[in-house]
């Protein structure tokens, strides 16, 4: 299957300007960075979380814990066949008392949301936890919204959103369209 | 290699694999499979460091232990794997069931998925038992050591331990010393060995080598002393004591003084090597008992290793879903 590209929604600049804006708007609602920890969902949400967090450092002058999570041992919808490569979980600092920031690219079912909150908690009791996404497409089938938004791209489901970042994919720009047999 | 299950005779028709997965033999694997498994046995070990040492990944799913020889070690590694990725596990052992009464393999096998089980797991006396059981019975077959043929979890194992102490597969120079000849470890590490690209040296007397190994790729030696300046991991093989009054087998001091990791030995070397062995140690025969003190900690991080790429290798024949 290869994907084709019907509209680029985003590119470099227009994510270097969500970066900033949404690191300002975590630090806003949480009145700074006391207790604040960014998780990124593999494999575009972990780049995503560390882009934030070193904006968030860079603003406050402090350092902001990050993780990383694989949420592929968790998830209801596993369809693939082979099981899907399980990357490394890293979460080295404690959870309690944190506000954590889960982050990654496409909120779209909220199903990966789901098992990642799972996943989370496997380590830990954090104080509350908050969602951030680069782009949110719709089509919700569980309870659960984001409360950082990149962009809002409404699609019909059988759209694909195609997410790359400098750091895998050697660009940085989302793009919508279809995939082909 | 692939000697009948005793009483069985070979099947005219393959029955058709209903898209089941197995893992039955390091020589069914390409290269980049194994590299694949010891990659996700990587973040597999990471699950066994958490406080709360399970994942919902094979939730609902139900999985057989069965092990018709005895194993402590190998059954325990299953078991927990099966546990730390949420699955159920059912423990069968010959003893304390109806094959003391005669049943066959078969029956006892088909009885078992007849209760509706996603994998069995079987470790038994004769080689190609596994195989046997992917045409009976319709679900996941995971060979846990079958007769002298293979133990492809333990290899796995061992190069994962490898790559992570050494930082690489590619070029490493591994030697194997001991009972090439009745070892399904030997012969699946070497198999494995050889397809990442490390190069592999059997060490052993004439008599315990089979014959046309070099055939098979593999370089051998008589001399311990010759693989010690070589190798950059030497993996001992445990001596199987109901062996050693068998004809080709020298005798025990014999043995250790040709083929052991003896102190003087280890002493002698300048440039010492990372020492493996499967499990348990015969410690004063194949190696030395304050070698094996020393190199205790490379050897419990195997046993820690098995448990995370039997998690690899099960969430790999069970994980996602069956179409």
């Amino acid at each position: 299957m290869t994907f084709r590209a019907r509209a680029r929604v985003l590119d470099t600049e227009d994510i270097a300007r969500i970066v900033k804006r949404i690191s300002h708007e975590i630090l806003e609602r949480n009145k700074g960075s006391k207790d604040l920890a960014l998780i990124g969902v593999h494999t575009r949400g972990v780049f995503l979380a560390q882009r934030l967090a070193d904006t968030i450092d860079s603003i406050e002058g402090n350092h902001v814990d990050m993780g990383s999570l694989d949420v592929s041992l968790y998830r209801d919808d596993v369809s693939m066949r082979p099981a899907p490569k399980v990357e490394v979980t890293r979460i080295d600092f404690d959870l309690a008392g944190k506000t954590v920031v889960l982050v990654d690219d496409v909120l779209y079912t909220g199903r990966t949301t789901r098992a990642a909150m799972d996943a989370m908690m496997d380590f830990g009791r954090p104080e509350s936890v908050q969602l951030a996404v680069l782009v949110d497409r719709g089509h919700r089938e569980l309870p659960i919204r984001a409360d950082y938004v990149g962009k809002n791209v409404p699609t019909s489901g059988n759209e694909k959103v195609k997410v790359s970042l400098k750091e895998v994919d050697g660009v940085d720009m989302v793009e919508i369209g279809e995939e082909e047999q | 290699m692939s000697a009948q299950v005793a009483g069985v005779e070979e099947s005219e028709v393959r029955v058709q694999e209903a898209g089941y997965k197995h893992l039955l033999a390091i020589a069914d694997l390409e290269g980049d499979d194994i590299i694949r498994l010891l990659d996700s046995t990587r973040s597999f070990a990471e699950v066994s460091t958490r406080s709360i040492k399970k994942v919902p990944a094979l939730r609902g799913r139900t999985i057989v232990n069965m092990f018709m020889e005895p194993s402590t070690r190998t059954r325990m590694s299953f078991e927990l794997a099966a546990k730390r990725l949420s699955a159920d596990v059912i423990n069968f052992s010959p003893t304390t069931s109806s094959v003391s009464k005669g049943e066959s393999l078969k029956d006892t096998a088909k009885t078992i998925v007849a209760m509706g089980v996603d994998a069995v797991v079987i470790r038994h006396k004769s080689a190609g038992a596994p195989k046997k059981l992917t045409e009976w019975l319709d679900c996941s077959i995971v060979n846990a050591g079958d007769g002298m043929h293979e133990h492809p979890t333990q290899a796995l194992l061992d190069l994962y331990t490898m790559r992570e102490r050494m930082g690489r597969l590619e070029g490493l120079k591994v030697a194997i010393v001991g009972d090439i000849d009745h070892s399904r470890v030997a012969r699946s590490n070497m198999l494995a060995l050889n397809k990442v690209g490390a190069s592999v040296l059997l060490v052993a007397p004439r008599s315990l080598l089979p014959e046309g190994i070099e055939k098979m790729g593999a370089e051998t030696t008589g001399s311990l002393d010759e693989a010690l300046r070589w190798c950059d991991v030497l993996y001992l093989l445990r001596i199987q004591m109901e062996r050693v009054n068998e004809s080709r087998f020298p005798s025990l001091r014999e043995y250790t003084l040709e083929y052991g990791l003896t102190e003087q030995r280890w002493e002698s070397l300048e440039k010492k090597p990372l020492v493996m062995h499967p499990g348990p140690m015969n410690r004063g025969v194949e190696i030395a008992s304050s070698v094996a003190d020393e190199v205790e900690s490379v050897i419990t991080g195997q046993v820690a290793a098995g448990v995370a790429a039997r998690m690899a290798v099960l969430y790999d024949v069970l994980g996602g879903s069956r179409e």
